[in-house]
């Protein structure tokens, strides 16, 4: 492989070799350590600026968008400990130091977003991890080509919906005269304001969010079962397993590693999970059990211009992200051996 | 061995399975079409389910004739194909770059991507941002802080990597520089991933509403998104709960189907032709990781 890479610096490439001096790109040789030895020549940042400067000019546009737009706002999370006066600087004006941090850890109300936050969090993960995991296996099930792709086709849909019509869908499905409570009625039952009930809160935000990423979630495990040994089922049957048996000895440990890494992504949003939909479909009735920490800071900051406050809650939330993330890694890569990095 | 008694009773109940999670996904839609050409008070009686009743289209004409939601759909057309092809040149460049295996500082150039998918600034320092810079109310502010997505790039880096050496290098010998190569080589060898990149930053732009509904105060600037949010936002309003069902939001419920219905056709009418383009599109992107 290494060979067939001409612009790979591990070796000259046999065309460079051939031609050279067509004002085509130095091949850093395997040699070129050695001449450093005898004849210092510029150092090797120089060269490759040299060499390569056009391909670092396609790069600054692109890394002029990360550092502003990603990274200041990472540094822009210092008014968390400053005071910032709207309209003042990014950076705040004075220091006021645990002052904000210590205000959100006395709120009521934040340990109460921090609760909801950590259900909805559960619950989304609970459902919306293992049921594509289901969906894949049942849709390998599948003979028939047309009909699988069929099926597939129509549980993709919902994930290329913007989440403000999933939202409208929702509404309509639950509203006092919505189909869910004709059935209820067609049961018996009295028809409900379930949007403005904080109990059915869950129940609605946890469904919507399956209906929507279910289908979408199954593609990945529909790729690593393709992938899968024909012969280790074969040899499954020959050692007498059933298809119980050949499902849980070579189907699900041939999608461990994908399903390993879709679990630890799912964790790092796990704080942040879903936050525009619950924006979307809460309301000051449904607060106790709707409201999470990101629209509980979206109100704070935007709505109160509290800004500094709701940058100490949104920091607490990214860091309490990095730890589930890091630490998710780091247990899959003990437990199972895969992991993201 | 599959004709077994047990695996047909499984394949039956397979069968059933399977149907009822289609009926469950198309439900919605097909309530919400019934429902934008339904007269209202059949809606508000509860009545309406899979078919019309009191089949209108007067709705559509109420809410075509609406000047605002035009000047509203205008702007997410705009938003959308400004936004895909900003999003679209940084990406490629840097993509590009990062496929050089060879380039001093890749790693780096790598990780300051990769790093953002694992901690970000969060809403306010980014709201603070956009604010500081001036670019609340226009359409930058809608356009510029998510022109990257990174998956996107890696998907890209990944399909770069795997075109073959020999051409890039060949036209490098026949004079072309780098832009030339990329330009004149690399792009038309990947029209493939190209097009996919286009629909999935396409299909975000055109369904994003938090970025407008955070930075954009000035109604003639709305993407259509936030023209259905505000009216949604009027029926999960508290107000409503104390009264009951009032007239005036059983008629909104009526507005919402059609506008939902309105909003989401172009997006089910692209559908099944892009529909694949996406599953290759993140199978790639699956590769490697």
């Amino acid at each position: 492989m290494r060979g067939q890479e001409p612009f790979d610096d591990t070796g000259p490439s046999p065309v460079l070799v051939q031609k050279p001096g067509t004002g085509f790109p130095d091949p850093v040789g395997k040699t070129l350590p050695k001449d450093r030895e005898t004849r210092p020549g510029p150092g090797p940042w120089r060269r490759a600026l040299g060499r390569d400067w056009q391909l670092y000019t396609l790069a600054l546009l692109p890394l002029a968008f990360f550092v502003i737009f990603r990274y200041v706002p990472m540094l822009g999370n210092v008014i968390a400990f400053r005071k910032y006066e709207p309209g003042g600087s990014l950076f705040g004006e004075t220091w006021v130091g645990l002052r904000y941090v210590k205000m959100f850890l006395a709120d009521p109300s934040f340990w109460n977003v921090f609760t909801n936050t950590l259900i909805l969090g559960a619950l989304t993960l609970l459902f919306c991890f293992p049921l594509p995991i289901v969906l894949a296996l049942l849709l390998n099930e599948v003979r028939n080509r047309r009909i699988k792709r069929f099926l597939q086709s129509v549980s993709y849909l919902p994930h290329f919906l913007s989440v403000v019509i999933v939202a409208g869908l929702v509404m309509q499905l639950v509203a006092v005269d919505g189909p869910v409570n004709q059935l209820v009625k067609a049961l018996g039952g009295e028809p409900t304001a379930f949007i403005q009930k904080p109990e059915w809160f869950r129940t609605i935000f946890v469904s919507s969010e399956v209906w929507q990423t279910v289908g979408w979630g199954t593609i990945l495990y529909l790729a690593a079962l393709t992938t899968i040994d024909e012969q280790l089922y074969e040899a499954a049957r020959m050692d007498g397993a059933g298809r119980w048996r050949q499902i849980w000895h070579v189907t699900l440990p041939g999608i461990r590693p994908t399903a390993v890494t879709l679990l630890i992504l799912n964790i790092g949003t796990f704080m942040t999970i879903g936050f525009e939909k619950v924006l979307l479909l809460y309301n000051p009735l449904t607060y106790p059990t709707a409201d999470v920490i990101t629209t509980f800071l979206y109100r704070m900051g935007v709505e109160s211009s509290n800004l500094s406050y709701a940058a100490a809650i949104g920091l607490f939330e990214a860091l309490v992200g990095v730890v589930l993330i890091v630490s998710a890694n780091l247990i899959s890569r003990r437990a199972v051996g895969t992991s993201l990095w | 061995m599959d004709r077994t008694r047990g695996y047909r009773v499984f394949q039956g109940i397979n069968a059933v399975i399977l149907t009822g999670v289609v009926i469950v996904t198309l439900y919605p839609f097909v309530n919400i079409v019934a429902r934008s050409f339904s007269e209202e008070r059949y809606i508000v009686g509860g009545q309406v389910n899979l078919v019309p009743r009191g089949f209108n289209i007067e709705t559509y004409k109420l809410v075509v004739s609406d000047p605002m939601f035009w000047t509203n759909y205008r702007n997410t057309v705009v938003y959308t194909v400004v936004a895909t092809a900003i999003a679209m040149v940084l990406t490629t460049c840097y993509a590009y770059v990062l496929s050089k295996k060879h380039l001093k500082g890749r790693t780096f150039l790598i990780w300051v991507a990769v790093f953002t998918m694992i901690f970000s600034g969060g809403l306010i320092p980014n709201y603070v941002l956009v604010n500081s810079l001036g670019l609340t109310d226009t359409i930058w502010s809608v356009v510029l802080p998510n022109a990257i997505s990174v998956f996107n790039l890696l998907v890209m880096k990944t399909f770069f990597e795997g075109l073959p050496r020999d051409l890039e290098e060949a036209a490098a010998i026949d004079g072309l520089n780098t832009y030339g190569v990329l330009w004149r080589i690399v792009l038309p060898l990947s029209k493939a991933v190209i097009a996919t990149m286009v629909l999935f930053y396409a299909v975000s732009f055109w369904n994003s509403w938090f970025t407008a509904f955070l930075y954009l105060n000035d109604g003639d600037l709305f993407p259509v998104t936030i023209y259905l949010r505000n009216l949604i936002a009027g029926a999960t309003g508290a107000e409503a709960a104390g009264a009951g069902i009032a007239e005036a939001s059983a008629a909104a419920a009526n507005i919402q189907a059609v506008t939902i219905m309105l909003t989401v056709l172009p997006i089910l009418a692209v559908y099944p032709f892009v529909q694949r383009y996406f599953v290759s599109g993140v199978m790639l992107g699956a590769v490697k990781g």
